[in-house]
């Protein structure tokens, strides 16, 4: 186990927020075909109300923090936000398009000693990327953007997700990090706007394409053992959680709402409203979602890949219940692996089914009203 | 360098954070990571670029752990070396600024 592995058991154990991802604003400058968000501002937090969230998270012990959005340079007040989290000591992160970074924003993120800096490129060919963040040379001043931030020795990673409308690029992609001497990192996930819309999940790519992705060594170190099929679970297995959601990460809005994960959106409290440690300690929510074992859940309990599977807690609270499945982590074990998952069993599917379209029952992220 | 002029201040280019004691310690140049026990930890969080090593030893460590004066000094050059050459310490023989907050 690494140290690092080890830390974040240990605060999993104590219920230590040790990861925190915090959406500084939802604004855009670019208007991607698969963005859950809604762009417009509905009263995000103000530079002083971030830096007090940072001040009571790094009281709490967040030592990971995420900066992310929305484009979070957007905002004009995003490097005293930075600076101020560095005072704090935070590991910090950010999470961009890198469409406004250049030369001095480069330069400044170095001197912020920022740890990493994730960029989303979705294609190494402008005209498919570019259709797809709807913003004219929006792959041009993004790549020139990474040059500028490898100039000044920042790790960087682009963030490669895979859809329907990308799903044959992601090798050039890769190709084209190799290039820049940066990381890779891919994601299938397609996840539901946050108006409630599932037409967004007609994106996913289709599952029978899923194996391409796992069987690519680039991506997959051990294919033999990510491939494998599963082994029925040991009583500790059934003792485990999902993830480290609402244990030692959490997310938190621009509004200040406070949510297990980014992609889990039960809400929990606000920070207009409460301490953040009120609302990690106190919030019957967080209690809940912390409670959850997998003996627990209902179809996954006796599911042969209860062990192994990715399941979301969040995805299949967006489905309809935290405790249930979530059908998009049924198909990538399915097609991981081959062996029919309990939720398609059920069903009698031989193969999985996939969500799409406006059917799914869905609880919203929705800013909480604050008195005036 | 006399060891009783040793000063240390943490680089700003760190984050730390303390977790149950002990604290978590990254460089962000080249992602080192590490944890420091209760020991260490006490003398990276008195390392304020103006009160030598010394001091911190006499006053932070042998008090509050029971450990030979000696031996606690030996140890924390020891230490203090070891994390200077990672840059999580800046180690002087003058007075130094902190370079990052309390």
């Amino acid at each position: 186990m690494s140290l690092m592995t080890e830390v974040g058991q240990k605060a999993f154990n104590l219920g230590v927020p040790i990861a925190v991802h915090i959406d500084v604003t939802y604004r855009c400058n670019e208007r991607c075909v698969h963005c859950y968000l809604d762009h417009d501002d509905h009263g995000e937090m103000t530079t002083a109300e971030i830096k007090d969230v940072l001040d009571q998270l790094a009281e709490a012990g967040v030592f990971f923090l995420t900066f992310s959005g929305g484009e979070v340079f957007m905002r004009r007040d995003f490097f005293e936000l930075v600076e101020y989290a560095r005072r704090l000591m935070f590991n910090v992160k950010i999470k961009t398009n890198a469409v406004m970074i250049h030369e001095a924003e480069a330069r400044r993120i170095r001197e912020l000693d920022v740890d990493t800096i994730q960029i989303s490129v979705y294609s190494h060919r402008p005209e498919v990327h570019d259709a797809i963040t709807k913003l004219p040379h929006s792959l041009e001043r993004t790549i020139k953007a990474i040059r500028f931030l490898r100039e000044q020795g920042l790790r960087v990673t682009i963030a490669n997700v895979l859809m329907t409308v990308n799903s044959s690029d992601h090798l050039g992609v890769q190709k084209l990090a190799a290039e820049l001497g940066v990381h890779y990192t891919l994601d299938p996930t397609i996840t539901p706007m946050m108006d409630g819309d599932t037409s967004v999940l007609a994106l996913r790519i289709p599952g029978e394409e899923l194996p391409e992705v796992f069987r690519n060594p680039a991506l997959v170190a051990s294919q033999e053992e990510f491939c494998a099929p599963p082994q029925p679970p040991s009583a500790e297995d059934l003792e485990g959680y999902s993830c480290s959601a609402g244990h030692s990460f959490c997310y938190i809005s621009p509004y200040g709402d406070v949510f297990p994960c980014v992609q889990f959106p039960l809400p929990t409290g606000n920070i207009r409203q409460q301490k953040f440690l009120d609302i990690w300690n106190l919030s019957p929510e967080m209690k809940e979602v912390r409670s959850i074992q997998a003996k627990d859940l209902t179809v996954c309990s006796s599911c042969s890949h209860v062990s192994s599977c990715t399941r979301c807690p969040g995805l299949a609270y967006v489905e309809g219940s935290m405790r249930g499945p979530s059908t998009a982590d049924c198909e990538k074990s399915f097609y991981r692996t081959g062996v029919p998952t309990a939720n398609m069993l059920r069903q009698g599917l031989s193969k999985p089914r996939t969500i799409s379209g406006n059917g799914a029952r869905l609880i919203q992220i929705r800013p909480i009203a604050v008195p005036a | 360098m006399p060891e009783n002029c040793i000063y240390i201040a943490r680089s700003s280019a760190i984050a730390a954070r303390a977790l149950a004691g002990e604290m978590m310690v990254m460089n962000s140049a080249d992602s080192t990571f590490f944890t420091l026990n209760e020991v260490a930890t006490a003398i990276f969080q008195a390392a304020d670029g103006h009160t030598p090593l010394r001091e911190i030893v006499r006053d932070k460590i042998c008090r509050q752990f029971d450990v030979d004066p000696v031996q606690a000094q030996a140890d924390a050059e020891q230490f203090v070396t070891e994390l200077s050459s990672h840059g999580i310490l800046l180690v002087s023989n003058r007075p130094l600024a902190s370079e990052a907050p309390q």
